[in-house]
């Protein structure tokens, strides 16, 4: 008889706590459907005609789905007096963000064992300027930065957009496979020098092997930082190196005469669409290497 | 013999603080070395020195005859078991133990015969494609103890091995250890704080504080003749008493006399002893206070004394009283009828007796 009165109290609560879940669910939806109304916008107006854009409501669905606009940002839209689309630009930020991601990756993955594993005379201080850059505006930089790329001929060029991006990641890059490495026990290290295992032995067949989670991190960082970047994109190209996100801006700001917003629209999804996908395809390991603790030996 | 290690005055610092002050230690082959001492007493400092992992600042090291002062780990000959195992972690056991290996070029047909060798005699052949993650503490510390024996070094560094495991783990551990050093007859140096390992596995013991070695020397005379105070009440469980007393020289003897504040003074005498200044502090193990004609010896000296606590540990019972101002333990045995506040009659065996000058903590005799 006595349990009989256990599971009126529990249920009442369990009412309860699945009142609250739905509330909870209730909020989290409209702050989802706010922060998707953009988008939203974006897919629809890229896949409505001009004339429809023109006569219709911006929250309707299209009436005649087309992919003109698309085919128009990819390869026939105006920048400037060329007339190629973002295709070439699209390429240009390949070129640039991915041995840009991958050189300050390493290196940062580099000087974080450095500075966290073999301690040296001004080991903190080197890593506190690395932090220090960190936090440096870039506009500060752009005319050193310009005369040093002219100085070293590559002005211009992808090279030198790669070794831009590559110098002002690594304030980052080294940060987190820092925090990554002081972790792990030092007695690793001291094992494998028992061992005879050298600097970069032990780099690679110990370290490296640890850091999937942090390298997914810095990778996703990375990638997002250069692919997004305009300032040093626009003012460290020209006609030819400039990357997707000049191009985007050149689009939407040299229309002449009807402004297309169905092209603009698809151009900036187009911009936009390498960094969701890393998000995507990499975004558990971002969470979990963001709260990656000590490494259990 | 020639010693396998030999450190003359080695100092270590760092910047200005000094670690490490004029350590001279010397071993012969097959010799088991523990340097034991407090947390902080530079102790673990010393072993990464002898491995080559801290540089050190003054002074030289001789392994085998050659001069290693400046010597990369890797060319040392050594092997080295580290506290917490730092076993490779996205490494199989088996990748663990040959890696030391691997480096070296060995050819790949030997790398394996040595592996089974080892796996065979530590048992952990079932454990070889597992990682380190999925062992349990015991099993760890085999692989460990795996990777130094793979190597087959001139000296086997171990820097308290032991104090992951739990108590029964550690004892069991402690045993096999000591069988692997009568069995390869292996030179070895072995740091913990604990000084009951230092007793049960050492031929040779150096105690250390502040940096500084107190006193070397066999379990036995670490035990039964400590240098100074510090030795004396580090070494030992339940630790040595050591009581204030006064001497005096009658005739051939020294008369001891301990202060009691309930009643007259315990007097002792010493016919071994001679000049003993007047303030000594007397050092006694626990054992050497027993009833009478327990452990009978011809020096013991009766005395009465009022009993504070009992405390039962099974084979024995240690009693504490009170004398010349500090609490005093006697071993007695497990079926003593001492009891609380009573009056016990007690043997004193000053057979084994330490005298410490009081202001040096210097041993006297």
């Amino acid at each position: 008889m006595t349990d009989m009165s256990l599971p009126q109290t529990r249920g009442r609560s369990r009412a309860g706590r699945i009142a609250l879940r739905w509330l909870l669910y209730v909020i989290l939806g409209l702050f989802a459907l706010y922060y998707l109304m953009p988008l939203f916008v974006m897919v629809t107006t890229s896949l409505k005609s001009l004339e429809e854009i023109r006569t219709g409501d911006l929250m309707s669905l299209p009436r005649d789905v087309t992919f003109d606009a698309w085919a128009t940002a990819w390869s026939g839209a105006c920048t400037g007096i060329q007339c190629e689309g973002v295709r070439p630009f699209f390429w240009n930020s390949v070129l640039i963000a991915v041995p840009a991601v991958l050189l300050s990756t390493l290196i940062g993955a580099l000087n974080g064992y450095v500075v966290a594993q073999w301690r040296f005379r001004g080991a903190n201080l080197i890593f506190a300027a690395m932090l220090f850059g960190c936090f440096i505006p870039f506009q500060v930089v752009l005319l050193p930065m310009a005369r040093l790329l002219g100085l070293m001929g590559i002005a211009g060029t992808i090279p030198g957009l790669i070794f831009v991006h590559v110098i002002y990641g690594l304030g980052f890059t080294t940060l987190f496979f820092r925090n990554y490495y002081v972790t792990i026990p030092s007695e690793l290290t001291k094992a494998a020098k028992v061992d005879g295992a050298g600097f970069f032995r032990i780099f690679w067949s110990i370290f490296l092997p640890l850091s999937l989670p942090i390298i997914v991190v810095t990778i996703i960082w990375q990638f997002t930082q250069i692919w997004n970047d305009f300032l040093f994109g626009v003012s460290f190209s020209q006609a030819g190196t400039q990357p997707i996100t000049v191009a985007l801006n050149n689009i939407v700001n040299s229309t002449t005469g009807v402004k297309e917003y169905n092209v603009d629209m698809a151009t900036a999804i187009i911009a936009a669409l390498p960094t969701l996908l890393v998000y995507v395809v990499a975004g558990k390991y971002f969470i979990r290497g963001l709260t990656a603790g000590s490494v259990k030996g | 013999m020639a010693p396998i290690l030999d450190i003359k005055g080695l100092y270590k610092n760092y910047g200005q603080v000094e670690i490490l002050k004029d350590i001279n230690v010397a071993i012969d082959p097959g010799d088991f070395l523990v340097l034991v001492g407090p947390s902080g007493c530079g102790k673990s400092t010393l072993l990464n020195c002898i491995a080559g992992l801290e540089p050190i600042t003054g002074g030289s090291l001789h392994i085998d005859g050659r001069d290693m002062t400046n010597v990369s780990p890797k060319d040392r000959d050594i092997a080295m078991v580290f506290q917490s195992y730092a076993l490779y972690p996205t490494m199989t056991v088996a990748r663990n133990i040959t890696f030391g290996m691997k480096v070296r070029g060995v050819d790949a047909a030997t790398q394996d015969r040595k592996l089974r060798e080892v796996a065979q005699q530590l048992q952990i052949e079932q454990l070889l494609s597992r990682r380190p993650g999925q062992l349990s503490g015991g099993q760890r510390q085999r692989v460990a103890m795996g990777r130094a024996l793979v190597r087959d070094p001139k000296l086997f560094l171990f820097d308290e091995p032991l104090s992951n495991l739990d108590a029964k783990l550690r004892v069991e551990m402690r045993t096999e250890i000591k069988e692997l050093h009568q069995r390869l007859n292996a030179s070895m140096v072995y740091v913990t704080h604990d000084q009951i390992e230092a007793m049960t596995l050492a031929t040779k013991i150096v105690v250390m504080k502040g940096g500084v070695i107190q006193q070397i020397g066999t379990p036995s005379e670490i035990y039964n003749t400590p240098a100074n105070l510090f030795v004396a009440d580090f070494m030992g469980n339940p630790a040595m008493n050591l009581i204030p007393a006064k001497a005096s020289q009658t005739g051939g003897e020294t008369r001891i006399e301990i202060a009691r504040k309930d009643g007259a003074p315990i007097v002792l005498t010493d016919a071994r002893t001679r000049d003993l200044p007047a303030d000594v502090i007397i050092g006694v193990r626990p054992e050497d206070i027993a009833e009478p004609g327990f452990r009978a010896s011809q020096t013991a000296q009766h005395a009465e004394c009022t009993v504070d606590i009992v405390e039962p540990a099974g084979a024995d019972t240690f009693v504490v009283m009170q004398m010349g101002g500090k609490q005093v333990t006697a071993r007695l045995h497990a079926e003593t009828t001492a009891r609380p506040g009573q009056v016990q009659q007690l043997a004193f065996d000053l057979g084994k007796v330490s005298y410490f000058a009081p202001d040096t903590g210097q041993r006297l005799n």
